[in-house]
């Protein structure tokens, strides 16, 4: 078998709790526990849960913006866990990320080309940047005018553009793209998800895409992985996902998107989920979907379940599927 | 029987002796106990409207004509103290953000009795039992203890359930909810607005739900006014206005989200352009630069609404596959 692209191995982040004069740890948030996932060159894996589920916390560890607790991040065959300094140079060439709000992600005091230079800038660039500038708006379909204009003179979608524009000015092979098209309109959301889908292909692209809309996700990713309290729950593609999904969270999560065929609506019989997602400071014992499962056995309340082969390329964790 | 009606309602901003119309000529009306969808993208005046019928503009913006009746009474030419005794009484509202719409200083007991004590009159011993009994109808468990807690003892989803709680505590005939869920995880959304229809229901409460969610619109409203550059550009039942839209930007919004219920590979057709900036000038229609079916006549004369839809050349009735 050919070796993952990027590889996160049994990966926990841990976040201590201070307080007092001595910054005494009472506590520790266990925001991602023993995650592992394997993302293939070229494809498009997504990250799906509620909030605090971990997921935003384990791309900032792929980022190298949060240091690992355990387990390691390896990328293109290289254990880039630990790098530190000079070392991790080459790493943050090599992947790039695109935020959520394009308002705040952006510095509103410079012009777009600045932007995307000062990327180029910092890497030490051997070329024509200005040039370049105007490769990397045209390649998101912005006019070379746009390198003159400032974040408040655009739309949301133009600004999005740019962040996408700045994301590849490295040439990066992995793109972590953290709810990159949540704040953006309807009519937009759908113009850059083709463009995404458009640079993955031209470029050949892996992108790890976090999201809270599943239909997004699925329409944009290959596979998917569902996240609670910091575990994987499930894992597999998104065909398999979303047409035969396994876990019980899984399926209130799709039962709670609503389609937009009234009469559909009306036939469907959706439950919503109960309850809340429970603190990450105090997760419950045992599987820790069970407080909110309907499934929930004895068992569930003990002993955490593992992630078992349930088909194929097909994970999840549950023990109402192994018995 | 019709409990509001809106008539000819237009909003103007001024500044520096420059006036922009951002809501022209609005006119719809809401029938006792209805859930009425609004929906649009930035821009398109779904949220003015809404806060103008409240009497909750904001200085610089200016209702330059027309009529808002409540059962009747124009409540545009009101008082301002005979409009503060109709809000929680007559009409109330849920924000989005249930972070920002309620008093961090206050606990959540005398943010509800307050509007209890105020619209029925009650003592504060009474105030408080139905302020309990309310927290209770909406889902706060251990009402009681909750009452003596702060906003920020509150979950997300949690806040929108008091923010409902405050909403209905007058039995008002119409709450108006601007994008209530829209901050809120899918699983929490579900159960917030399976809350709204339920309550609205019980006590024959009509409800004007501002949504860009079409999944949103299938599932809870009856009816649906589509806005876009401070007009209504298409009106209907959910039902006709997914199956026969009249209006290309309904159709352009319709094939622009991904859905659960169809093929993952179907690309999305986004609408082409940036949503109608309404300090910029356009004549005639102003969707007509985003058109794909814009001519001539489009690009000179404003279309006016025949009662479904405001377009010079409506889509053909073609029904759409059922899905």
């Amino acid at each position: 078998m050919t070796q993952p692209f990027l590889r996160i191995e049994g990966v926990s982040v841990h976040f201590p709790m201070r307080k007092g004069l001595l910054q005494r740890q009472f506590a520790e948030v266990k925001a991602v526990e023993k995650v592992t996932l394997s993302l293939n060159r070229g494809e498009a894996f997504g990250l799906v849960g509620e909030s605090g589920c971990g997921k935003t916390t384990l791309a900032r560890t792929v980022l190298r913006l949060v240091d690992a607790t355990e387990g390691a991040i390896w990328f293109d065959g290289q254990n880039i866990t630990d790098l530190k300094g000079a070392a991790l140079a080459p790493y943050r060439k090599r992947v790039a990320a695109v935020f959520q709000d394009p308002f705040s992600s952006l510095n509103p005091r410079m012009k777009a080309g600045a932007i995307i230079r000062e990327v180029l800038y910092v890497h030490k660039y051997q070329g024509d940047m200005t040039a370049r500038v105007i490769e990397l708006l045209g390649l998101c379909g912005l006019s070379d005018r746009f390198a003159e204009l400032y974040p408040h003179q655009m739309s949301g979608g133009q600004r999005q553009r740019v962040g996408i524009a700045r994301a590849l000015a490295l040439e990066p092979d992995l793109i972590v793209c953290d709810e990159a098209v949540s704040a953006l309109d309807v009519s937009i959301q759908a113009q850059i998800i083709n463009l995404l889908e458009e640079l993955r292909v031209r470029l050949n692209l892996t992108y790890l895409f976090i999201g809270h809309d599943l239909s997004i996700v699925r329409h944009l990713c290959d596979r998917v992985a569902v996240m609670y309290l910091g575990r994987v729950m499930e894992t597999a593609s998104s065909e398999d996902l979303f047409a035969n999904p396994k876990h019980p969270y899984t399926r209130a999560l799709i039962d709670a998107v609503p389609n937009p065929d009234p009469l559909s609506e009306a036939a469907r019989d959706h439950v919503a989920l109960m309850g809340e997602v429970p603190s990450p400071l105090d997760p419950p014992k045992g599987c820790v979907f069970h407080p909110r499962c309907a499934l929930a056995m004895d068992i569930c309340r003990s002993g955490e379940p593992e992630l078992k082969r349930h088909g194929e390329g097909h994970l999840a964790a549950c023990h109402a599927l192994n018995s | 029987m019709t409990l509001l009606e809106i008539e000819n309602l237009s909003i103007k901003h001024r500044a520096e002796g420059v006036e922009t119309t951002l809501v022209d000529d609005l006119s719809y009306s809401v029938a006792a106990g209805e859930t009425l969808a609004i929906v649009g993208e930035s821009g398109s005046g779904k949220s003015l409207s809404s806060l103008a019928l409240m009497r909750l503009l904001a200085s610089d913006l200016h209702v330059t004509g027309g009529s808002v009746r409540l059962e009747g009474v124009d409540l545009l030419t009101l008082s301002d103290e005979d409009m503060r005794q109709r809000r929680g009484r007559d009409i109330s509202m849920v924000f989005q953000e249930p972070m920002t719409s309620l008093n961090p200083v206050r606990n959540i007991g005398s943010q509800i009795t307050e509007s209890i004590e105020e619209n029925l009159g009650l003592s504060k011993a009474d105030a408080r039992k139905r302020a309990i009994d309310l927290l209770r109808e909406v889902g706060v468990a251990d009402a009681e203890r909750r009452m003596r807690q702060y906003p920020h003892h509150f979950s997300g989803g949690m806040r929108q359930r008091v923010m409902i709680a405050i909403a209905l505590a007058a039995e008002p005939k119409l709450i108006v909810a601007d994008e209530p869920t829209t901050a809120l995880d899918v699983t929490i959304q579900a159960q917030i607005l399976d809350l709204m229809a339920k309550v609205c229901k019980d006590h024959g409460t009509a409800l004007i739900l501002i949504t860009h969610n079409l999944g949103i619109v299938a599932r809870y409203a009856n009816r649906v006014n589509v806005m876009y550059g401070g007009r209504i550009v298409e009106t209907g039942t959910a039902a006709e206005v997914y199956y026969t839209p009249r209006h290309p930007y309904t159709q352009g919004l319709l094939n622009s989200v991904p859905r659960l219920d169809q093929d993952r590979k179907q690309p999305l057709k986004p609408i082409m352009g940036n949503p109608a900036d309404p300090f910029t000038k356009i004549t005639g229609c102003r969707f007509h630069p985003r058109c794909p079916y814009a001519q001539d006549l489009c690009r000179t004369t404003r279309p006016d609404f025949d009662g479904q839809t405001a377009c010079h050349f409506p889509l053909q009735t073609q029904t759409r596959e059922a899905s």
